[in-house]
């Protein structure tokens, strides 16, 4: 049977964190009243003219260096031509033939090692605005809302080179950079608030081919699990078509969540007219090297080193410093959790079980945690001193999580302290003993397993207070 | 040139422009004419040239990344053919 490899490229959008817009000076912030971010420029209105904001530039910078990019010594906006409800001006202001930056790589880990994903290209670019259809969706709506608040807010595109293999290399991708854009703080990368979006380009062909098969562009992924959904469903859909002998078409897709499936939203066969021509509103960009070397000087210590580091400082395996370095926000907890509490592993089963599987369960993000890294430290300590067991600790943090109480109250409040009062504990045991006959026997006959049992029931009737260790000696002492 | 013509008619039609076979073969010649020109500088070695991102020599101006109060959205509404819920209303799309 043919085997088929997969091509994949993204083209990652992501808003950047200024306060005002990229070309004129209303306000970027998310989530006010429709229309009410609003101005001549970004609402398109004939004679209002664009001045480029500082600030974007300074990020683009600082996003291209870190994602190892060359800068550009001159650059310049063009305007991308089209027509769409959402586009007051009729044309994007862009940047076609000359990006600020281009030429960058990341690093992705890959079941077979790091491999480098090259980086065409970064440029600079604004938002479009808000379209909300009257219906289930475009297709059905009689009409659409325009709210041009989001018009004109700052973006990068971050064009990857075809050089990923697979939708798990893709979602690794995605993940590095996402972890970049934040470490650098030029963008909030919220997917579910539209700060980071991603379209994909996907082909595939024979294994060992050298000419890439006819690609689709998928667009309306937005998450992480949709972007490797969607690229999943992409490669067998294509497979499945070529194995037919049938042909897979140039069009752009669209992904549905619900069916899990991806849907045509236009052929690509009409050329895409975007008369791309230079902005004569905007002038030619010139970046020296000294804007260049300061914004250097600016980055902060990137993922990758920060894995590195807490690998090489706190003897943390390969796989928990990676988890933590994910996300600016977990790796700023987690170095919160270490400057007050001297065990780095502990804490990191904590954050990446405990604390990861609550988060994202309730869907929520870790700089709105309830938990606070002194609340946590206050926790382990606890179960350090014995005041409490490790079952009982899962229980408070819990309580902790869905409350914001300090576990020192709730642990009073509930009687949750753990009994280690060797009387108390004995009478509990001898109860035990009486009730199940058959597993002292059992045990006194070389079963070491029904002591196991013996426990456990003490454990029952402590509701998981009673010291697990107590309760081991005392058995083995009676039995 | 069948391409050329195809070319200038899909341009029309991405820019919404309403042309007409007459004119459009007015417009393919002039086009024909411009190529002709630039087949003309084609000629002329540029190895040693820098390309030219702009023709004007002026740089680009900034402003910092301070927020300024916009129109009120009644402003912004104002001029707009159907408003609904605060927000511009269009005819279907697709």
């Amino acid at each position: 049977m043919r085997e088929y490899e997969t091509v994949i490229g993204l083209e990652v959008h992501a808003e950047l964190k200024t306060e005002s817009k990229i070309f004129c000076a209303c306000t970027t912030e998310f989530g006010g009243e429709p229309n009410t971010h609003v101005c001549p420029v970004c609402l398109g209105m004939p004679g209002a003219l664009p001045v480029l904001n500082k600030k974007v530039v300074e990020y683009a910078i600082k996003a291209a260096l870190a994602l190892n990019c060359e800068i550009a010594s001159i650059c310049r906006f063009d305007r991308k031509n089209y027509f769409y409800p959402d586009l007051p001006k009729a044309y994007q202001i862009s940047q076609q033939d000359f990006p600020i930056a281009a030429g960058g790589y990341l690093m992705i880990n890959t079941p077979d090692g790091e491999k480098k994903i090259g980086i065409n290209r970064l440029h600079m670019e604004e938002d479009a605005g808000k379209l909300v259809h009257a219906g289930d969706d475009i297709a059905r709506a009689d009409y659409s809302l325009v709210d041009f608040n989001r018009s004109t807010v700052p973006l990068v595109e971050i064009v990857s080179e075809p050089h990923l293999r697979s939708p798990g290399e893709a979602r690794a991708y995605l993940d590095h950079l996402k972890a970049i854009l934040e470490y650098t703080e030029v963008s909030d990368c919220k997917m579910q608030e539209g700060s980071l979006r991603c379209d994909a380009n996907i082909s595939v062909m024979p294994k060992g081919s050298k000419e890439f098969g006819v690609k689709t562009e998928l667009k309306n992924m937005n998450s992480f699990r949709a972007l490797q959904r969607a690229l999943e469903y992409e490669v067998e859909r294509q497979i499945g078509l070529l194995k037919e002998g049938k042909e897979v078409l140039h069009e752009t897709r669209t992904w549905n969540e619900q069916k899990g499936i991806t849907e045509v939203l236009r052929s690509k066969e009409e050329a895409e007219g975007y008369r791309f021509f230079p902005d004569p509103d905007l002038m030619p960009l010139v970046i020296d090297e000294q804007w260049v070397e300061a914004v250097k000087t600016t980055i902060p210590e990137l993922p990758a080193d920060k894995k590195e580091r807490l690998m090489k400082d706190y003897d943390l395996p390969e796989y928990d410093a990676g988890v933590i370095t994910s996300s600016k926000s977990l790796a700023k907890f987690y170095d919160s959790c270490v400057g007050l509490y001297d065990d780095p592993k502990e804490i990191s089963n904590w954050l990446m079980g405990e604390l990861l599987r609550l988060l994202n369960t309730n869907n929520i993000e870790i700089e709105d945690s309830p938990i606070t890294a002194e609340n946590l430290v206050e926790l382990l300590k606890l179960q350090d001193e014995g005041v409490i067991s490790g079952s009982i600790a899962k229980k408070v943090f819990e309580e902790m999580f869905e409350t914001g109480t300090d576990p020192e109250t709730i642990v009073e409040k509930k009687g949750l302290k753990q009994i280690s009062d060797v009387g108390e504990l004995g009478q509990i045991v001898n109860g035990v003993m009486e009730k199940n006959p058959q597993s002292v026997e059992d045990y006194r006959g070389g079963k070491e397993r029904a002591l196991k049992f013996l426990v456990g029931q003490v454990m029952k009737e402590t509701r998981g207070k009673a010291n697990p260790q107590l309760v081991n000696e005392l058995f083995l002492k009676k039995l | 040139m069948a391409s050329i013509w195809e070319a200038v008619k899909r341009s029309a039609i991405s820019a919404n422009l309403d042309v007409s076979e007459e004119e459009l073969d007015i417009y393919v010649q002039r086009i024909k004419d411009i190529i002709g020109t630039m087949d003309e500088l084609r000629g002329i070695s540029t190895e040693n040239t820098e390309p030219t991102v702009n023709v004007l020599s002026a740089q680009n101006i900034f402003r910092e990344d301070t927020v300024w109060e916009g129109l009120s959205r009644d402003s912004a509404l104002k001029n707009a053919p159907c408003v609904e819920d605060g927000q511009f209303r269009v005819p279907k799309i697709v």
